[in-house]
């Protein structure tokens, strides 16, 4: 009956982390909401399996802790990483389109000169 | 001495030399490197002599049995993707060194995360649980995102940004598929020896997890840009492997763990690899950059992949994965012309190519060559790998993939040939370019070598055929041996 509550709860916590990821623009809101449905994640991996003959079965609790470190290291990553996308940019949104020549460059840092008498095929 | 062994240098050579790299002053790092990425192959070779005998080598660490151990599994696929791996990886090498010299700020990650990479690929492959490869693919992916924004311009690290978002939400979904098969089996083996039926909701799961990080048709909406935008051997490696070790994962699961998926779901997932097919030919033909028409060009030929679900005989088998070998083979060298090209035209825009056959000979035949293992014209690579699944169409009975596969060779050569012809016949090829200085032979040969390969498999696919097929994805073999299938939809 518990496990039932704690099902429900992650999977409530698990759609509220979808609709933050969908709606926000901002790559911090989306962060949290992949956090927030990881965490989801987490609870019912350790819930689900713990019936098993009344012991606390210990391989999902080891996998959790595994999924922790990883979703940590990918969480540190990530802001870096939208740090570094703030600093070029000036706001920590994803372009929606991504193509460089609208972004006002070519590919990184070179630029394209124009050829004279050139024609667009 | 027993061959198992081996299996450890596969990993443990490249992170220990990433992890020594990190360490050493920028001059000497690419030296380490450069060292780390060629010692392992050579473990390939014996390995590849104890599978061609032994079909699978397993080896499990410190005497934890799985699930709490950690298992890994070499068998015939594995090793092709590890060859690919390793080919595609010293052929990138001359392009990363030309790039990433010590003297640049951006080359400093660079080296060490390129071994990280090649950890987590050999990881993946090796991987026998399910979990593990989880905790693989995660280590495969931030590399790949690291490498991807090396590049340091706003449209790669805008790409690199939204394939970590997609991929940590893939990577998600597959970790909850995974929770419920534990939930319901009690095991993580990807080798299921018990043929428990799996809930259909995990294998959704796990499957759609996956299908996001192979970047499988229509959740394939980071690829083209993470690829367009990552420097070339970042590109090619990406395109040669990175996909493709998640969507091998896919197949283990398919035909190892799943004992029988419903018909329903082959046949859903046999026209996902079509949609994927016809997508990705038509937005490679329509695209105004190079590198973005290669990248469409592996949503198209990751379909191919896919088509083995529905087809699902030894023969299938055999063609889905020299496609594998043949088409990392090809894409790659694609990706290291484009990026000599780019380094020398300042642009892939496609709009510069006319002309270009004058001026980067190399590339432009490299394209060409690469070209026809895409389109799968004989003798090339390519051509043999469709020519099987072909023929598994037609013994099989389904005729609708078979209509698709001849189909969707005259739609690559659609794309192939308007990049030829550009290049090649455009009326305004005397057109002057404003020419930046050219790279070092070496590499533009290391992407024709590759292009070569691709084809000479074509010339003498026997070795990998047999190997192939003597070590067919399962040695249980349940659905595999026993008849038709799904016979399309």
């Amino acid at each position: 009956m518990t496990s039932a509550i704690f099902v429900l709860v992650a999977a409530a916590i698990f759609g509220l982390g979808v609709h933050g990821l969908l709606v926000s623009a901002h790559i911090m809101r989306k962060l949290l909401a992949l956090n927030l449905m990881l965490s989801a994640l987490f609870l019912l991996l350790i819930v689900v399996p713990a019936s098993i003959d009344g012991h606390p079965d210990p391989v999902p609790q080891a996998l959790v802790l595994t999924g922790i470190v990883i979703a940590v290291s990918t969480t540190a990553f990530a802001l870096a990483l939208m740090v570094r996308l703030f600093r070029k940019q000036g706001h920590a949104t994803i372009h929606p389109d991504l193509d460089p020549a609208l972004l006002g460059r070519k590919h990184g840092r070179r630029t394209a000169p124009e050829a004279e008498g050139e024609r667009a095929p | 001495m027993s061959f198992d062994k081996l299996l450890l240098a596969l990993v443990f050579i490249p992170l220990g030399t990433a992890l020594v790299a990190v360490m050493l002053p920028p001059a000497r790092r690419r030296w380490a490197v450069l060292l780390g990425s060629l010692a392992w192959p050579c473990f390939l070779v014996p390995l590849s002599i104890a599978v061609a005998r032994e079909q699978t080598l397993t080896l499990v660490f410190g005497g934890w049995s799985p699930p709490l151990g950690i298992g890994w599994r070499l068998d015939a696929l594995a090793l092709v993707v590890l060859w690919v791996h390793a080919l595609v990886g010293i052929a990138a090498l001359p392009g990363a060194w030309q790039r990433f010299k010590p003297e640049e700020t951006e080359s400093g990650p660079f080296w060490s995360l390129w071994l990280i990479l090649a950890t987590g690929v050999n990881l993946a492959t090796l991987a026998a649980d399910l979990f593990n490869l989880y905790v693989a693919l995660e280590l495969t992916t931030l590399a790949a995102v690291a490498l991807i924004a090396t590049d340091d311009g706003i449209a790669a690290l805008s790409a690199a940004m939204r394939y970590l978002l997609l991929a940590v939400l893939g990577s998600l979904m597959y970790v909850l598929g995974v929770g419920l098969v534990y939930a319901q089996t009690g095991s993580l083996a990807m080798h299921q020896p018990g043929l428990v039926e799996l809930n259909n909701v995990a294998l959704v799961l796990m499957l759609t997890g996956l299908m996001v990080k192979a970047a499988i048709f229509p959740l394939h909406v980071w690829l083209p840009h993470a690829y367009s935008n990552a420097p070339g051997p970042v590109a090619a490696i990406m395109s040669a492997v990175v996909g493709k070790v998640a969507l091998v994962a896919l197949w283990r699961i398919w035909f190892e763990t799943a004992v029988d998926p419903p018909t329903l779901l082959t046949n859903l997932l046999g026209l996902i690899g079509a949609g994927a097919i016809v997508y990705g030919a038509l937005a490679a033909y329509l695209q105004p950059r190079l590198k973005m028409v290669i990248a469409y060009s592996s949503i198209s030929q990751f379909g191919f992949l896919l088509l083995l679900l529905p087809l699902a005989c030894q023969q299938a088998f055999q063609g889905a994965g020299f496609h594998l070998l043949a088409h990392g083979l090809a894409k790659a060298a694609m990706f290291l012309a484009a990026a000599n090209i780019v380094t020398v035209l300042g642009s892939d825009s496609i709009r510069h190519l006319p002309g270009l056959d004058k001026r980067m000979p190399l590339e432009a035949f490299t394209l060409a060559l690469a070209g026809v293992t895409l389109i799968g014209l004989p003798p090339s690579g390519g051509f043999t790998g469709k020519w099987m699944l072909l023929s598994a169409a037609w013994e099989t009975g389904g005729w609708f993939w078979l209509v698709l596969i001849v189909l969707s060779g005259l739609m690559s050569a659609a794309y192939v040939f308007r990049i030829l012809a550009l290049t090649c016949f455009h009326p305004a090829r005397r057109a002057v370019h404003h020419l930046h200085p050219k790279p070092p032979a070496i590499t533009s040969l290391a992407a024709l070598m590759l292009a070569l390969l691709a084809v000479v498999i074509g010339l003498y696919p026997h070795p990998v055929l047999d190997l192939l097929g003597s070590g067919v994805l399962m040695d249980g073999g349940v659905r595999l041996q026993s008849g038709v299938p799904g016979a399309g939809p």
